[in-house]
């Protein structure tokens, strides 16, 4: 069982928290994504999980087997680094097989593993060159080969596609999914990424200043936001933040939107009900927002908006639109036709609502309905 | 079909075309000045160096011709040979190697920790430390040399290759320091790390890793206290009476010695620090290109 544990892990440079009171389970053979802005203490937090940080508070278990003052080499991880790190003096064989050389093992075993790693990532006829004769993709494959062949048990990686070119990082990162898969290794994945966290990550580790904010499946994390910041950080266009108040309309509740328009509420969960009279933001989708003619088609609940903005991006039309002073990203067809200054009726479906308190940015109440009633396509 | 190309009529050369022109030849001028300053500074250099050379392989009557023909007439190892067989030039040679080994060997190990430390980690005092070891440039050889003989002297040391060596340790280690450390620096921390995460104890990884990524840096900043204690004469000369260097041999018996000596002499001294450098520039080049980065 490669279970790792962090219990009230804390890592303190000069008056900086980098890492603070971070509580965190990752399963065996799970692969968990730490995301977050640089500089939100991500790696940090991996380097300590890996021994090379020590920390200042809190223990780290790897396995049920406490680490927190062991050395790397005593922790039985495997670490794939953003740089590769991968030895410029060795060959390809050599590199793969420097951390079995340091376990002393069999050279006929070094040799199967060496190969069966080297296969499992395609650089099998690279075995005897130097790693200044790869490319900056075969380089990448030659560390996560290097640490596969360890074979164990936990691998660490940091941000390991960001120095790859933006084709060959999409290749990469679904061969990187099917591989630790097969292999069932432990896994946390360090990224600033979000698209990587979530085409990735069997479960995702928000943090920002020091702190896990949430961790959830990828969907959970998409649709569900624990705050302002994860929703404005995951989702490429980011979740849109309307101001609203709540009003008790009759038996009714009903929100009423910053800059015109009112959305009704048919299920409010007890949370919000509370909420009545004070200043809410309500988080919803791009995709979640039906944009449409105002006076012909409308089934909109009165928000009205003006398009600044139209982005045909094939696939789908990114609108930007604008409420008031706020600004909204909005999903429409490819076919969809609508000018720039154009006034567009908008529907907001308040079952996909994420509801956030105004001040504090935490969420209200459960999640929302996931998924999108429509398609981008 | 010509090959030739046509020189285009007057008439239909633009303005544009005139300025492209006038233009490609500055550019030219500008490479022709830069060139013509680049062959002056290397003949500067080249034509002592050739003239001595030419010198100490000439036949000794020769030297003293007048005009001088810049191309040798006769080729005559006499002078190099009548040097090496005069009394005290082997000794002094051998002493010589001696000393620039000692100090080659102390100044690494003295200065390569060190240089490793200013590369790796951000202790407090980093800069000043940094600094001192330049500072230590500032002080001339003629000031440090009266009061470290009178130290030798009293710790009995004096005239021995050891006070010698010791001296010529102290002169390299500012910059066996600032290579190694810009060497160090130049291997990825995360190298070693790496080697961690594999199995690797701190001092394996370093031993593993860096060291033989470092290796040739090392090797330059070695060489570069050999040649500098090959051609220190100074403080060879105040810290020596009978046990001297080479270079405090030559300059000590230099002015009561024929002219087919002095150019033997000269050639002798000459020669290793050039081979030595020929064979390492084009790694010191690359050193001091990353450093200046």
């Amino acid at each position: 069982m490669a279970e790792i544990r962090l219990e009230r892990v804390s890592t303190i440079f000069g008056k900086v928290r980098a890492v603070d009171d971070v509580e965190l389970t990752i399963n065996h053979q799970e692969f968990v994504v730490l995301l977050g802005p640089s500089g939100c203490g991500k790696t940090t937090l991996l380097r300590s999980v890996a021994g090379l940080e020590s920390i200042h508070s809190g223990r780290i278990l790897l396995g049920g087997r406490e680490v927190t003052d062991l050395p790397p080499r005593k922790r039985d991880i495997a670490m794939v680094f953003q740089s590769y790190a991968v030895f410029p003096h060795l060959t390809v064989f050599e590199n793969i097989a420097f951390g079995l050389r340091m376990k002393r093992i069999q050279s006929a075993e070094v040799k199967r593993r060496v190969e069966s790693a080297a296969e499992l990532l395609h650089i099998g006829e690279f075995l005897q060159r130097h790693p200044a004769q790869l490319s900056g993709g075969q380089r990448q494959r030659v560390a996560v080969a290097r640490a596969i062949a360890m074979e164990s048990g936990v691998i660490l990686m940091d941000e390991p596609l960001s120095n790859l070119d933006a084709l060959l990082r999409v290749e990469m990162r679904a061969e990187l999914k099917r591989l630790l898969r097969e292999i069932k290794a432990t896994t946390i994945y360090v990224t600033h990424d979000q698209v990587e966290a979530l085409s990735m990550g069997d479960r995702i580790a928000v943090m920002r200043a020091g702190k896990v904010v949430q961790v959830g499946n990828p969907l959970e994390v998409y649709s569900a936001p624990a705050d302002r910041f994860v929703g404005s950080f995951i989702g490429d266009p980011p979740m849109n933040f309307l101001t609203a108040e709540l009003e008790r309309d009759g038996g009714r509740l009903t929100a009423v939107v910053a800059g015109g328009g009112r959305i009704p509420l048919d299920e409010p969960s007890a949370e919000l009900a509370e909420r009545v009279g004070e200043g809410l933001v309500a988080g919803i989708r791009a995709e979640n927002i039906e944009v449409a003619r105002q006076a012909a088609d409308a089934p909109g609940n009165g928000v009205v908006a003006r398009c600044l903005v139209v982005e045909p991006l094939g696939s789908h039309n990114l609108l930007t639109l604008a409420l008031g002073d706020t600004r909204l990203k909005a999903i429409t067809r490819p076919d969809y036709d609508v000018a720039p200054d154009e006034d567009v009726a908008l529907h907001i479906d308040a079952r996909r609502i994420r509801w956030l308190d105004s001040e504090s940015g935490l969420a209200i109440g459960p999640p929302p309905q996931a998924g999108s009633p429509v398609p981008p396509a | 079909m010509s090959t030739e190309a046509r020189p285009m009529p007057a008439s239909l050369a633009t303005a544009a075309e005139l300025r492209r022109r006038r233009i490609g030849r500055r550019r030219l001028l500008n490479q022709g000045l830069i060139y013509g300053v680049a062959t002056l500074l290397a003949l500067w250099v080249l034509l002592p160096i050739y003239l001595i050379t030419v010198s100490s392989f000439s036949p000794r009557d020769v030297i003293f011709d007048y005009p001088k023909s810049l191309i040798p007439q006769e080729v005559s190892a006499d002078s190099i040979l009548f040097f090496a067989n005069s009394t005290g030039v082997i000794p002094a040679l051998w002493r010589s190697v001696q000393v620039a080994l000692v100090a080659l060997v102390l100044s690494l190990l003295i200065g390569a920790p060190a240089g490793y430390a200013l590369a790796r980690y951000a202790f407090r005092g980093r800069n000043a430390f940094r600094l001192l070891i330049v500072s230590t440039k500032a002080f001339p050889i003629v000031i440090l040399s009266i009061p470290l003989a009178v130290a030798f002297i009293q710790a009995g040391i004096y005239d021995s290759i050891w006070s010698v060596a010791l001296m010529h340790t102290a002169l390299a280690l500012p910059f066996t320091v600032l290579i190694t450390s810009s060497v160090f620096v130049s291997v990825p921390r995360e190298l070693e790390e790496a080697a961690q995460t594999l199995g690797c104890t701190p001092l394996r990884a370093f031993l593993k890793v860096s060291l033989p990524l470092a290796l040739p840096g090392l090797a330059a900043a070695a060489i570069f206290t050999f040649v500098l204690s090959w051609n220190e004469v100074f403080a060879a000369v105040i810290l020596t009476l009978r046990e001297r260097t080479l270079p405090a041999l030559v300059l000590s018996v230099l002015t009561q010695s024929p002219l087919p000596f002095r150019f033997a002499a000269a050639f002798f001294m000459l020669a290793p620090s050039l081979i030595v450098i020929f064979f390492i520039r084009r790694y010191l080049i690359g050193l001091w290109g990353r450093v200046i980065k």
